[in-house]
């Protein structure tokens, strides 16, 4: 072998001329695409951020609620000036109440009982309910009367807006609600310690009202928590009792493939339409009371049906063959296998997809519209047939409300309504990470 | 006996058939020979028997009995016309049950007149309507006899058929007694019929709003329902000319197909793009954060969606076109635009996430040689992926327009009520889903066609939106077996 010289004359080739291959664009076009779906993204993100901000933005300040705290003298004087209280229960509850808080406030303002106008003006202070406050105090205790006690009252709408600076106080006084002298008032009062701001636990007890200061959740929550109850007895026992037999024990026929094609287009049905045939069966058909708890599950429990129908065929298909094969080998009958084996294992699956579906039932507001539950309601329905409303119907009816004080209260309630959402799924999601199986 | 006690008298009866059924069956164990079914069984057999045919009886005996003192009713009303009759029986019958509310003595000697006896009901908190005449309270008081004499026999035949049930099933107790196939016949049964129960509903939706909506189209003209290009449900004169054209539905179809128009071109760009990203680009931290995110909003209930552009995005939005453009803003705070945009977002979950089943039922075989081949990502994509997944992606297009136009909350909330005709999308146009809303809530009774004509929506929106869903459906499972 002979050692080849290093700089011989082997010819080197020369670089050829770049070809223009238009790579440079290519990959400029490459790196736009990317950046169209980074762009995608931050949309969908940023318009979820901007919402959610602006709601909690808008409804945080609900869970507060302005309290004036006075000594209420239960004025014997004042209340029953014929002193027939004895004989005759009712004078205590026909009593002018209002005039009791008010001489209060007076009291603490030193407002004089002749000067009229400031009389007037101090009027839009308290809250109405302190009159049934009051009310309710007596006749609950009757040895209260002629004597002096603190009672915390709630302040009006206008004021509890005022008081959490919602209220532009740059606009003209005349085209203002709140005057000045009230916000004078209101001040005083809350450097006195007298004006406070507390938790507000009405948003939670109330219902309906025409006042914002005492309309709350609590009737609508109610008749939410029994549809919900009503939509999970009915849609998990049958969806589950028809999945099983579609995916268990059907034969393959024309009768099972017409299910099969109504469940899937069931599952895509507008839920208006579910309203419609609510108000057309249970109401008109059957007769059944308009705004009732009973027909708001139903209908909303046929809506959920196809969910929970495919949730359920899907965890039921996801478990092996296997299983049922070594059971009918041990001689246990086909609803045996069904029962003792295939659907407990099946289970975590099942409410995974049942809970998916009641969270879908609970923000469903246009099949209720339909069926009478925009319905003024005061009272908590004590039976599933008593007139009721739901937590997304009120905070439909709000949303009709111009005043600052129910944007707060229903921003406030879909801060709620998202939040049993969040609970409910993320329980969803707990329950599949905890329980899934792979086999 | 009223009805629920019947219920739990039989619901106890059949429990008691259980498990005597159950340790009857049990001591047959100890006489050494092997039964064919276990011991729970034979008592679940007896209580199929003891509960089954006399609820049947109760429920059709209830049915039956409501119609008996319906008929006695209507028979001892004396009306002049059909419809006063129809009006004079349900006052009758909401006079019959707030009698029932009052005291055992009142109702003993019950006053003869409607004004004697209204202070003894409004005690109790009961109203009774204007129209109530006197000669109705012995017929209410019979009607609750007969109803009160009804229920007993009913409630006494049900318990005697529950109790003969669960006899006959105690006797059947046998070694050789095949009572688990007795009870595996009578689950199958019950089984199927639960699924028989989406054939049911589809047939209920239809027929409902079949009826309803032939009820309508007594009153007005298909042709000039669908053809109609006026909106104008109050009805001007009784029977007039001018009534006709006024339920057209020419105005809301538009409206709903703008404004689905609008949302699908917010919602398939953007959700196929992310959905290619997520699946194509997005590594693996990003994708489990960002994905669950996107999800989110497809959890958010709509009426939050609504309620977001009816008091946030709808004023910023005609504050902002009136700042840009000074003076007066040319978006209005309900717009087409607003309901479209919102509706957009909500959608995007829906095609990201029906997309990214799509693409990634592509074999991955194709997005391998194509980038063997020296392509790019975006290329591969571009000209392998979408292609392949083309049919797959108008099915699911398809699905998210069927979404939109049923779509409620958002539109009742933010594309106003008018039912104007207009091309500019920045002014408020309604919807079907608007109108139904709009024709049913308040009081409302069912047979004016202001009401009926929301049910003449309804299915025309219900055949719509299930063609659509037929046709993706079918397109969606072409395209699946193409690949498997």
């Amino acid at each position: 072998m002979t050692a080849i010289a290093p700089d011989s004359a082997l010819p080197v080739s020369a670089r050829p001329p770049r070809r223009d291959i238009g790579i440079r664009k290519r990959y400029a076009a490459e790196a736009r695409f990317k950046a169209y779906g980074v762009a995608a993204i931050v949309f969908g993100l940023t318009f979820l951020a901007i919402m959610l901000g602006s709601i909690v933005s808008k409804g945080y300040t609900a869970f507060w609620q302005t309290n004036i705290t006075l000594p209420v003298t239960f004025d014997a004087a004042a209340l029953d000036p014929q002193n027939k209280r004895d004989s005759d229960p009712s004078v205590l509850v026909k009593a002018n109440y209002d005039k009791l808080a008010q001489q209060a406030l007076a009291a603490k303002l030193g407002v004089a009982a002749d000067d009229k106008a400031k009389q007037r003006e101090m009027k839009g202070i308290l809250s109405d309910s302190s009159r049934i406050q009051l009310r309710d105090m007596l006749v609950a205790d009757p040895a209260l009367m002629g004597k002096s006690v603190d009672v915390s009252m709630l302040a009006s709408a206008n004021i509890d807006s005022a008081f959490k600076g919602q209220i532009d106080l740059s606009v003209p006084e005349a085209r203002r609600k709140v005057k000045d002298q009230q916000i004078a008032w209101m001040n005083q009062l809350a450097g006195e310690g007298v004006l406070t701001q507390k938790f507000n636990t009405g948003l939670f007890t109330f219902g309906a009202s025409s006042r914002a200061e005492t309309s709350g959740i609590g009737v609508a929550v109610v008749g939410s928590l029994y549809m919900m109850g009503i939509v999970l007895a009915l849609a998990l026992f049958v969806g589950v009792a028809a999945s099983i037999y579609l995916e268990e024990f059907a034969a393959k026929n024309r009768l099972t493939d017409l299910i099969e094609v109504n469940i899937n287009n069931l599952a895509a049905v507008p839920s208006i339409v579910y309203g419609l045939l609510g108000l057309a069966v249970f109401i008109n058909f059957l007769g059944l009371p308009r705004s009732a708890a009973l027909v708001g599950g139903v209908t909303l429990s046929l809506m959920t049906l196809p969910t929970i129908i495919i949730a359920t065929r899907a965890a039921l298909a996801a478990v092996p063959p296997s299983i049922r094969a070594g059971a009918l080998a041990l001689g246990a009958s086909r609803m045996q296998v069904v029962f003792h084996h295939v659907l407990p294992l099946a289970m975590p699956g099942i409410l995974t997809g049942t809970i998916i579906g009641l969270a879908r039932a609970l923000g469903e507001t246009a099949p209720l519209l339909l069926i009478g539950m925009v319905a003024f309601v005061a009272d908590y329905p004590s039976t599933p047939l008593d007139p009721s409303t739901a937590l997304p119907v009120q905070i439909y009816m709000w949303s009709n409300e111009a005043e600052r004080a129910f944007v707060e209260r229903m921003s406030g309630a879909i801060i709620i309504l998202l939040a049993f959402l969040m609970v409910m799924n993320i329980t969803a999601i707990v329950l599949r990470r905890k329980f899934e199986r792979r086999w | 006996m009223s009805g629920l006690m019947t219920l739990l008298l039989i619901l106890a009866i059949g429990l008691a058939a259980l498990a005597i059924g159950r340790s009857r069956a049990k001591s047959l164990d100890a006489a050494g020979v092997k039964p064919h079914s276990r011991p729970q069984y034979h008592g679940a057999w007896a209580m199929l028997l003891a509960t089954g045919p006399a609820l049947l009886l109760l429920i059709a005996w209830s049915i039956g009995s409501a119609n008996y003192v319906d008929r006695a009713i209507s028979s001892g009303v004396h009306a002049a016309s059909a419809e006063t009759a129809a009006t004079a029986t349900s006052l009758v019958k909401r006079l019959a049950s707030s009698i029932k509310l009052l005291d055992p003595a009142d109702q003993a000697n019950l006053p003869a007149t409607i004004e004697a006896l209204t202070p003894l009901l409004s005690a109790k908190g009961v109203a009774l309507a204007a129209d109530t005449a006197d000669y109705m309270i012995p017929v209410a008081v019979a009607a609750n006899r007969t109803a009160a004499t009804l229920g007993w026999t009913g409630g006494l035949i049900a318990v005697g058929l529950s109790v003969a049930g669960a006899l006959i099933g105690l006797s059947q107790i046998a070694t050789r007694s095949r009572a688990r196939d007795k009870v595996e016949t009578a689950m199958l049964w019950a089984l199927f019929g639960a699924s028989t129960i989406a054939i049911l509903t589809t047939v209920g939706i239809v027929l409902s709003m079949l009826f309803q909506t032939l009820a309508f189209f007594r009153d007005v003209s298909p042709l000039s329902f669908f053809f109609g290009t006026v909106w104008d449900p109050r009805f001007s004169a009784a029977g007039g000319d001018g009534a006709q054209g006024q339920f057209g539905l020419i105005p809301l179809l538009a409206g709903t197909l703008y404004i689905a128009l609008v949302a699908l071109l917010v919602a398939v760009p953007v959700g196929l793009m992310s959905a290619v990203y997520m699946s194509e680009y997005a590594s693996r931290p990003v994708r489990t954060v960002v994905k669950p995110a996107l999800e989110l909003l497809a959890g958010i209930p709509t009426i939050v969606y609504g309620i977001f552009a009816l008091i946030t995005l709808g004023p910023w939005l005609r504050d902002l076109s009136a700042a840009l453009w000074g003076g007066d803003p040319f978006i209005q705070a309900q717009s087409i635009f607003t309901a479209g945009l919102v509706m957009g977002v909500m959608l995007i979950p829906v095609v990201s996430s029906l997309s990214d089943d799509i693409i990634s039922a592509v074999p991955q075989a194709m997005r391998d040689g194509s980038l063997g081949l020296g392509a790019t990502r975006s290329e591969t994509v571009k000209r392998v992926i979408l292609p392949a997944a083309l049919p797959g992606i108008v099915g699911a297009v398809l699905l998210t327009a069927s979404r939109a136009i049923g779509e409620t909350m958002i539109v009742v909330l933010a594309a106003g009520v008018a039912a104007n005709l207009t091309a500019n999308p920045f002014e408020a146009m309604t919807t079907i889903t608007v109108k139904i809303v709009n024709q049913l809530t308040g009081d409302l009774e069912f047979n004016s066609p202001q009401t009926l004509v929301a049910f003449a929506l309804g299915l025309t929106l219900f055949f719509v939106t299930l063609a659509m869903n037929v046709v993706a459906l079918a397109i969606v499972r072409r395209y699946r077996e193409q690949y498997e």
